[in-house]
């Protein structure tokens, strides 16, 4: 057994790539909105339930637990971790083209560093193959 | 408080959160292999049976509790230290600390690649938080 990921699976590490960072910067752009909450504002984090962008900021960060949860169930934690680091290059992109920021010559080098780390793995298998951790999956899947 | 206590409580801090984030993704992913694959559970009892299963698993929930401790103290490093210098420490110590951890209580396969890409990873959201 190989381990390659089928179509579905692709697409589950896919959707942790997009939900974390685009969940964040929906975040951000709702508390921003919503103002600065500390202890003697405590009340404004209430508000902040109201807010569109929180919400859609939060639903999809639970979106990001529930497939980042569900990898885990099929992939290695040492495979997930990088194959999923392009989430790191979609908020600098994200900060790029919706807030307007500036990417400087090591941010666009970090980017280039992820994207080599995304190839070394994508190309290997998902999972270690361990015929005492498969026959564990074997049982649970009973 | 001197500058170089203060430097030292800081990264006491920013090793104490990635501990517990390296701490609860590998609860998180030693209990999900216990589960199975969630599509097969899925496809056996429904998207009920599979939430049902994983909230019911004890490695699983010591490991999201690991993880929202590891969220307040992120928020307490952030109070001591600068977030120039905590979130990418963090980001690139909690990589570093799963590949071992994955390899040591995992048993993971972590091959030269896997090696490669989780230092190319670390060195690159330090990069990237410049």
């Amino acid at each position: 057994m190989t381990h390659r990921l089928k179509p579905s699976q692709y697409a589950i590490l896919l959707a942790i790539i997009l939900t974390a960072p685009i969940g964040d910067s929906l975040l951000k752009r709702g508390m921003a909105q919503v103002g600065q909450v500390d202890f003697q504002h405590l009340g404004l984090l209430w508000h902040a339930l109201f807010n569109p962008y929180v919400d859609v900021g939060i639903v999809l960060l639970i979106g990001f637990f529930a497939s980042y949860t569900t990898a885990l169930s099929w992939a290695d934690l040492s495979f997930v971790a990088p194959a999923t680091a392009s989430s790191y290059i979609v908020i600098a992109l994200l900060g790029r083209i919706w807030m307007h920021e500036h990417l400087s010559l090591s941010r666009w080098l970090g980017i280039a560093m992820i994207m080599c780390a995304v190839g070394f793995v994508a190309g290997g298998p998902s999972r270690t193959e361990h015929p005492e951790l498969d026959s564990m999956d074997a049982g649970a899947a009973r | 408080m001197s500058d170089a206590s203060l430097l030292l409580r800081a990264w006491a801090a920013i090793v104490v959160v990635s501990a517990l984030a390296v701490i609860g993704e590998v609860l998180i992913a030693a209990g999900m292999r216990q589960l199975g694959d969630l599509d097969d559970i899925r496809a056996e009892s429904g998207l009920g049976g599979a939430i049902r299963a994983v909230l019911t698993n004890v490695t699983f929930l010591a490991g999201a509790l690991c993880m929202a401790l590891n969220f307040f103290g992120m928020l307490f490093a952030l109070s001591i230290a600068q977030l120039s210098l905590a979130g990418p420490a963090i980001g690139a110590l909690t990589y570093i600390g799963n590949a071992f951890a994955a390899k040591l209580y995992l048993h993971e396969n972590v091959d030269k690649r896997r090696w490669l890409a989780t230092l190319f990873v670390a060195i690159g959201v330090v990069l990237l938080s410049r």
